[in-house]
């Protein structure tokens, strides 16, 4: 082969090489939200209301069913909402099972995410442990040591 | 935790976005980066042939479409029985595995040739090996996908896949020299009239089943919090029994088998699964220090691995004999330099075992630091992907499954490259889906094809919650709650 032929096909074949990894890294940027199956709030991205509206339902108080605080109510505003024996958590638990941080309740979108933060107890979604940002459906119990939250409408 | 498949939590239907938006499957864009790897593979092919001299025939093109057809075969497969897999994966092992057989088809005439010059004995053509096993590895990716309908049903068999696991791992160091040793390491496992085997390739697989599904049932164990120093929290001495376990038989390996690669790459693997499941550093500092006594005690004791520690330190010491190979290997980079010196124009097989666990040395030198670098990257893309899968999945064994496949190929490569480079010493691995190996591809096709499986799972939108009443329950509030620890 020429030795010019030859320079250009190595210089060419690199290239290509190198627009692969680029190509691939395109499609990992367009996956970046896509695969996890949680849904990111990204900045500047809302949901129109109409979807909203035919939803129903939206979450708007947080209510305490069982356990020493039964009956308090919390209205939901946006703001994360932090489960504990700590004395700046949102709901304060005066309760031995829970842990000083114990759980997180947030709001992703337009669902309200619950997060156990390394509690001893664990905190259970209905029946099953919260391992990772689980969505909290209306009206399901969420139990922390001997207190069981719920959101209402 | 109590329960082995934690994975079947029924909270699995609330966890997902009923209205999630629409998934994309995204498998247009596998085919497109499919169509992609074999163009480059069909370019390399014919540079190789054109730089020695070949005549460029329609030949070439024949084999690059029965390389996009190959993996377009396993291409239908995923579309079929994992649709919503990782679109990246398979492009990536396919353009791995298209420039190992490139570049080990190029390497063929040149080696025969070195090995009747010197007289020595002359081995078969190894490309028409590899492209059967590249057949073969896809037929078992098929197969695994077809088999595994759902990744968590593997944890079922976890202990039956560790005890396999643990015996072929085994097998090979525990049978006589005749049946197992080749090129002084005994990994093999010879089937008069067949060929042979390396088990431990198959035996990586199922001892990272094993290690997922037993972490995943006995996790608390290994997070019982112990004494606290200078920082992390140890584990109970009680708790190390499994470590040990692990790390003695990781130094039976090398021991036995007289295989340093193997031996690390299956403490690396525990001790990162450890690791993922219970987050704790202590875990990885105390293998590590378990590792690093276990190979000061055999470097003492054996020579072989006395000859590795050598080789490493001053390659050029004994260049005519056992430093030889990493020599070579460390020349052949050095005059690929930035460029290389283009597919087919450099002599990289002046390197023993250029094709197989050199053929990183091979590549470097024809495609120099700029194309290696990108292999790397090739390789890295397709380990991102893999822990993306790992953290995206919704049940823990999944998770870690799908982290251990994943580590193991990036340590894989890393023990590979750092050998060759002289980074740290020589161990005799193959590269994944690159070098010239028959149980290495196949087992590697395996793992990928569960890989896949996960990141089905991991991206398919959850079913829809079924309708209707629910179950009459207990109120939770009086279930039985069991105080573990007092929290401090």
């Amino acid at each position: 082969m020429p030795d010019l032929v030859m320079q250009l096909t190595r210089a060419g074949f690199l290239a290509l090489l190198w627009l692969f990894v680029l190509a691939a890294l395109r499609v990992v940027r367009s996956d970046l939200y896509a695969a996890s199956g949680i849904r990111v709030s990204m900045p500047g991205f809302r949901r129109s209301s109409g979807k909203q509206q035919a939803r129903g339902k939206q979450p708007r108080q947080l209510v305490v069913t069982h356990g020493a605080l039964a009956g308090t109510r919390i209205s939901l505003d946006g703001r994360p909402i932090l489960i504990g024996r700590a004395d700046d958590s949102t709901v304060v638990l005066d309760d031995d099972y829970a842990s000083t941080r114990h759980a997180r309740l947030s709001l992703r979108g337009t669902d309200w995410y619950v997060e156990d933060l390394g509690s001893t107890n664990g905190t259970y979604l209905d029946r099953a442990k919260v391992t990772a940002p689980v969505r909290v459906p209306l009206g399901v119990p969420i139990r922390i040591g001997k207190t069981v939250i719920e959101l209402r409408s | 935790m109590g329960r082995p498949a934690a994975g079947t939590n029924p909270s699995l239907g609330p966890v997902s976005t009923p209205q999630a938006p629409q998934v994309q499957t995204r498998r247009g864009t596998e085919l497109a980066m499919l169509g992609f790897a074999a163009g480059l593979v069909t370019l390399a092919l014919a540079i190789a042939d054109g730089n020695q001299e070949q005549e460029l025939t329609r030949q070439i093109l024949y084999y690059g479409v029965a390389f996009m057809a190959l993996f377009g075969l396993a291409h239908l497969a995923v579309r079929k029985w994992a649709p919503y897999a990782d679109p990246l994966i398979l492009p990536c092992v396919a353009l791995v595995n298209g420039l190992g057989l490139v570049m080990i088809n190029r390497l063929d005439p040149a080696v025969i040739q070195r090995a009747k010059d010197l007289q020595r004995f002359v081995p078969s053509e190894s490309a028409p090996k590899q492209v059967v096993w590249t057949a073969a590895g896809l037929v078992v990716f098929a197969v695994v996908m077809w088999l595994v309908k759902d990744h968590r049903m593997l944890a079922k068999y976890g202990y039956t896949a560790g005890l396999v696991g643990l015996i072929a791992l085994a097998l090979p160091g525990l049978l006589p020299s005749s049946l197992s040793e080749v090129n002084g390491a005994k990994i093999w496992l010879r089937l008069p009239g067949l060929g042979s085997i390396q088990p431990g390739e198959f035996a990586k697989i199922l001892l990272l089943i094993f290690f997922a599904a037993f972490l995943v049932s006995k996790r608390d164990l290994f997070m019982a919090a112990g004494r606290r120093f200078a920082g992390m929290e140890l584990p109970r001495a009680r708790d190390l029994a499994p470590l040990l376990v692990a790390w003695a038989l990781s130094v039976g390996v090398l021991v036995l088998e007289k295989d340093l690669g193997t031996s690390l790459l299956f403490f690396g693997i525990v001790l990162v699964m450890l690791y993922i499941a219970t987050e704790r550093v202590a875990w990885l500092v105390i293998g590590l220090t378990f590792f690093i006594g276990g190979c000061l005690i055999a470097y003492q004791l054996f020579g072989h691995v006395q000859v590795r520690v050598q080789t490493w330190l001053d390659p050029f010491a004994d260049y005519f004999g056992k430093g030889n190979q990493i020599s070579q290997s460390l020349f052949s980079l050095g005059t690929g330099g930035l460029g290389g010196t283009g597919l087919g124009a450099g002599r990289p097989e002046l390197v023993t075992f250029s094709q197989s666990d050199f053929i990183i040395a091979a590549i470097g030198e024809e495609f120099g630091f700029i194309g290696l670098a990108a292999l790397l990257i090739i390789y890295l893309l397709l380990v991102m992907r893999g822990l993306r899968s790992a953290l995206a999945v919704r049940d823990t064994f999944g998770k870690l499954l799908a982290g251990g496949l994943a580590f193991a190929v990036c340590w894989q490569v890393f023990i590979v490259v750092g050998g060759v480079t002289k980074l740290i010493p020589l161990t005799g691995l193959t590269a994944p889906f690159l070098s010239h190996g028959g149980s290495s591809l196949i087992a590697n096709y395996a793992a990928i094809a569960l890989l896949l499986r996960i990141s089905d799972a991991a991206r398919r939108p959850a079913p829809q919650t079924p309708k209707g009443p629910k179950p009459q329950q207990a109120p939770i509030a009086e279930a039985s709650t069991v105080l573990v620890e007092r929290p401090t």
